[in-house]
C-alpha cells in the first residue's frame, strides 16, 4: 500500500468523515489483500472485431475453468483467487504490443493467447526482449491456438509454451487420412494469406508428395484474412479445377464463409479443416455439411471418454448455456500452469516454466499429455472428427450437431524432431 | 475455362448489385446532407439480424419485408431526433456522430444477439439450383439477389427521375431555400431519405445475411468498400455509385478468377528472380492474392486521376 498524499487544503487529517472511512477501509482492504492477493493471468485475444466470437469463447473457458477447479474450492496456493484479466488485442500485433505494456503495467506476468500466429510471433519476441532487459520481472507466454510451428522451431523461446499440436503435427495427421482414401485423386488448398495459412499450403504440398504423388494438387490459393465478402469467385474455380477434396486452415467467418459457399454451389466433396465447428459455425453448416466436413484437432469430441469430462461438459453448459467447450486445451493449460505453481510454490515465471518443462498431466478426459522440455511442445492424441448429427452426445451451438471422432493417433505416432535451439536463461 | 469466366461475371453481378443498394442509399444522403454516413453499413447489418430474428417465428419472406421496414424507421427516428440536432453544429459533428453511431450499433448488435455467427439460412422455397452449366450450380437465391437489387435500381431510378417526390428531392439537394419558399416541407424530405437510405442498407443485409453468414463483423468488412465505391462513382452520383459498384463487384470476382501473376508478368519480360530474393513475396505475387485489395487501389487511381470521381460534378 503506496502512502497517501493529502492536497495542501486537506492538510487536516480526517477531516471530512467520509475521507476518513474510506482511508480507514482502504487501509484495512488492503492489508487483508495482501494476504490473499489473486493471482492474475491475462487473456489476451480479440474481443471485439470480426474474430471476436473466437476470442470470447476462448475467455468464457478460461474464467470458468479458473472458476470450477480452483476458486470455488477455496484458490490456490493456499488460498489465493485467479484472476483472468481480459485483454482486447483484436488480433492485430501492433494492438497486442499494447496490450502486452499494459499486462506489464498491472503487474501481470502470464498471458494466455492464443489467435492468430501473427500475434503469436510478436508477442514471443515482445516478451523475450522484455524478459531479458527486466530480470525478476519477466512474463510467460502460455499460447493455447497459434499453432505456426516456427514458434517451437527457429523461434523457440524458454519463455513460450504451446498447448496444441502445432500445424506440422495435425498436417501430418491429416495427410495420412487423406492418403488412406483413394478415391482422392486430386485436392485444392486455400487459405488465409499470412504466416499459418503458408505453412499449410506449404506443408501440404510437401507432405502430399511424400505420401501419395499421384495426387494432384489443382488449387493453392490465397485470400486476405478477414476481407473477402462472398467466397463464391473462390469456389468457382474450385468447381472448375475438378478437386476430389478441399484443405483448408481458415477460422471464424472466414471458415463459415467459405464452407457455406463450397455447399451452395452444389459441390459434393470432403473439406479438411482445422476450426470448422462451434461459435455458430456448426449450426450454420447444419444439414449440408453432414459428413463432409472433418476438422483435425487434439482433445477428445464425441464419444466423450470419462464421466469427469462429461460433467465438465453439462456444468459448462448448466453456467454458459449458449456457449461449448470448444477448446478444452485452454483448461488443460490452466490446469498445468497450476500444478506447475503449486508444485514450486511460486508464481515466479521462471519456476513455473521449469515445471512445467516435460511435465507429464492427466486430463480430465484421462489421458496423459506431455509438454516437451526442449522446445515447449505438447504432445497429445490426435484426431480427426466429423460433422454429423448421428452419435452426438454434446452438441455444438445447441444444434444437434456435433463433432464425432472417426480416427485417432496416439500420442507416440504425433512426434516430431524440433530443430529448436534453445537459449536458457542464466539464474 | 469458358465456365470460369461466365461464373466470374454472375457472382461479379451479384456483388455487384448488392453493393449497388447500399451504396445508393450512402449516396443520396451524401448529395442531401452532405454529410457521409459512416453508420451506413451498420444499417445493413441490422438488416440482416432483425430479419434473421424475424425468420425463426414467422419464415423469411417476413423478414424480408418487415426487417427493412423497421430498419428505415429507426433511420428515419435516427435522422430526425440525432442527426438533425447535431447538423446545428456543422458537418465535423455530424460526421463524427455517425463514427460513434457505427460502433454503437455494432457494440447494440454484439450484445443482444452475441458474437457468434447466426443461422441465418435461405428459405427452402429458393432452396434449389436455377441452372447448372459445365457441372456448376448457380443457385436460385441468388438470382433472388439479383432480381431485388435489379429492380430497386430500376425503381429508384424512376422515383428520381419521373416521379413527382424525385422531382421535389433533386430540387431540394441543389437549392433547398427554394424548395422551402415553395412550401416544401424540406426536413421532412431529408428524414424521408435517410430512412429510406437506411432501409435500402437493411434490404440489403437481409438478402445478403443467408449467403455472405450474418455475424458482427459483416459491416466492418463491406463498410469500407461502400465508401470506395461512392468516392469512385462521384460523391452524390447514383448513376456513377451503379458503375462503381458494377466495376468493383466484377473487378474482384475476375481478379480472383484469373491465375495470372508477377510470375507471369516476369516470364513475359524474361527476368527472372531467385527465391531467396529479398522481395521474393512481391516477385510471386498473383491476382487472386490481392484480389480484395484492388478497389482500394482503384481508388487511389481514380482519386490521383480524377479527383471527382467517375460522374462526380461537385467541384468548383
Amino acid at each position: 500500500m503506496k502512502k497517501y498524499q493529502l492536497p495542501a487544503k486537506d492538510s487536516i487529517p480526517f477531516r471530512k468523515p467520509l475521507l476518513a472511512i474510506s482511508l480507514i477501509s482502504a487501509l484495512f482492504l488492503s492489508s487483508t489483500s495482501t494476504a490473499q492477493e489473486p493471482v492474475r493471468i491475462a487473456f489476451m485475444d480479440p474481443l471485439s472485431g470480426i474474430f471476436a466470437s473466437v476470442g470470447n469463447s476462448g475467455k468464457t473457458i478460461l474464467e470458468f475453468a479458473a472458476d470450477y477447479f480452483y476458486n470455488s474450492k477455496g484458490g490456490i496456493l493456499g488460498g489465493r483467487m485467479i484472476e483472468i484479466v481480459p485483454l482486447d488485442n483484436k488480433q492485430s500485433p501492433n494492438e497486442s504490443q499494447l496490450q502486452f505494456r499494459r499486462a506489464i503495467s498491472e503487474g501481470i506476468q502470464i498471458i494466455f493467447q492464443g489467435n492468430s500466429s501473427a500475434v503469436a510471433n510478436t508477442l514471443n519476441q515482445t516478451i523475450s526482449r522484455h524478459n531479458r532487459r527486466n530480470p525478476g520481472q519477466e512474463v510467460l507466454q502460455i499460447n493455447y491456438s497459434a499453432v505456426d510451428p516456427i514458434l517451437t522451431e527457429e523461434n523457440c523461446s524458454f519463455w513460450h509454451f504451446r498447448f496444441d499440436a502445432h500445424a506440422n503435427m495435425k498436417l501430418n495427421i491429416l495427410t495420412d487420412y487423406i492418403a488412406a482414401d483413394l478415391d482422392i485423386k486430386s485436392i485444392y488448398i486455400i487459405g488465409q494469406d499470412y504466416s499459418f495459412g503458408h505453412v499449410v499450403s506449404e506443408t501440404t504440398v510437401k507432405l502430399m508428395n511424400e505420401k501419395r504423388p499421384d495426387i494432384e494438387i489443382v488449387g493453392n490459393e490465397f485470400h486476405p484474412i478477414g476481407q473477402v465478402k462472398d467466397f463464391t469467385p473462390y469456389v468457382t474455380k474450385i468447381v472448375s479445377s475438378g478437386a476430389d477434396a478441399v484443405i483448408t486452415g481458415n477460422f471464424g467467418a472466414d471458415m463459415v464463409s467459405l464452407a457455406r459457399s463450397i455447399i451452395d454451389s452444389g459441390l459434393d466433396i470432403p473439406i479438411y479443416t482445422f476450426y470448422a465447428a462451434y461459435d455458430g459455425i456448426t449450426a450454420t453448416l447444419g444439414e449440408s455439411g453432414k459428413n463432409r466436413i472433418r476438422l483435425v484437432h487434439n482433445g477428445v469430441t464425441n464419444p466423450f471418454p470419462t464421466e469427469e469430462r462429461k460433467q465438465f461438459n453439462r456444468d459448462f453448459k448448466l453456467a454458459h448455456p449458449n456457449n461449448d467447450v470448444t477448446q478444452p486445451r485452454i483448461v488443460n493449460a490452466l490446469q498445468m500452469v497450476v500444478k506447475a505453481m503449486e508444485e514450486t510454490q511460486s508464481t515466479d515465471p521462471y519456476d513455473i516454466a521449469l515445471a512445467l518443462e516435460d511435465m507429464r498431466f492427466t486430463t480430465m478426459s484421462g489421458e496423459e499429455i506431455w509438454m516437451r522440455g526442449e522446445d515447449h511442445q505438447i504432445f497429445q492424441s490426435l484426431s480427426i472428427s466429423v460433422h454429423t448429427d448421428e452419435g452426438v452426445e454434446f452438441d455444438a451451438d445447441n444444434s444437434g450437431y456435433g463433432l464425432v471422432t472417426e480416427y485417432k493417433v496416439p500420442l507416440e505416432d504425433t512426434m516430431v524432431e524440433s530443430s529448436c535451439q534453445m537459449r536458457r536463461p542464466q539464474r | 475455362m469458358l465456365e470460369v469466366f461466365i461464373f466470374a461475371t454472375l457472382n461479379g453481378l451479384v456483388t455487384g448489385f448488392l453493393l449497388f443498394m447500399l451504396a445508393s442509399g450512402l449516396t443520396l444522403i451524401f448529395s442531401m446532407m452532405g454529410v457521409l454516413n459512416f453508420a451506413h453499413a451498420s444499417f445493413y447489418m441490422l438488416g440482416a439480424y432483425f430479419a434473421y430474428s424475424l425468420s425463426l417465428y414467422f419464415g423469411f419472406w417476413t423478414g424480408l419485408v418487415f426487417a427493412p421496414l423497421i430498419v428505415g424507421m429507426l433511420g428515419a427516428m435516427i435522422e430526425r431526433y440525432g442527426l438533425r440536432r447535431v447538423h446545428q453544429s456543422g458537418h465535423v459533428a455530424e460526421l463524427v456522430f455517425t463514427f460513434g453511431l457505427a460502433f454503437l450499433i455494432e457494440e447494440a448488435t454484439q450484445f443482444f444477439w452475441g458474437r457468434d455467427t447466426k443461422n441465418y439460412q435461405t428459405p427452402d422455397l429458393l432452396d434449389f439450383p436455377l441452372f447448372t452449366l459445365l457441372g456448376q450450380e448457380f443457385s436460385a437465391y441468388r438470382g433472388f439477389m439479383m432480381t431485388i437489387s435489379v429492380g430497386i435500381f430500376i425503381g429508384l431510378y424512376y422515383v428520381l427521375t419521373k416521379s413527382r417526390v424525385g422531382i421535389i428531392i433533386q430540387a431540394a439537394i441543389t437549392h433547398p431555400q427554394t424548395v422551402a419558399n415553395l412550401g416544401h416541407n424540406v426536413p421532412l424530405i431529408f428524414m424521408g431519405v435517410f430512412g429510406v437510405g437506411t432501409a435500402l442498407a437493411g434490404l440489403a443485409g437481409v438478402i445478403a445475411g443467408p449467403v455472405l453468414t450474418t455475424f458482427p463483423g459483416m459491416a466492418t468488412v463491406l463498410g469500407s468498400i461502400v465508401f470506395v465505391i461512392v468516392v469512385i462513382g462521384g460523391l452524390g452520383s447514383l448513376a456513377g455509385a451503379f458503375i462503381a459498384s458494377l466495376l468493383i463487384g466484377l473487378l474482384q470476382s475476375y481478379a480472383i478468377a484469373s491465375d495470372v501473376g508477377m510470375p507471369d508478368l516476369l516470364n513475359l519480360l524474361g527476368v527472372s528472380f531467385d527465391r531467396s530474393h529479398p522481395l521474393n513475396d512481391l516477385w510471386t505475387m498473383n491476382l487472386p492474392q490481392i484480389a480484395p485489395i484492388l478497389p482500394y487501389l482503384l481508388l487511389v487511381l481514380v482519386l490521383i486521376f480524377r479527383p471527382t470521381g467517375l460522374l462526380g460534378k461537385r467541384e468548383e
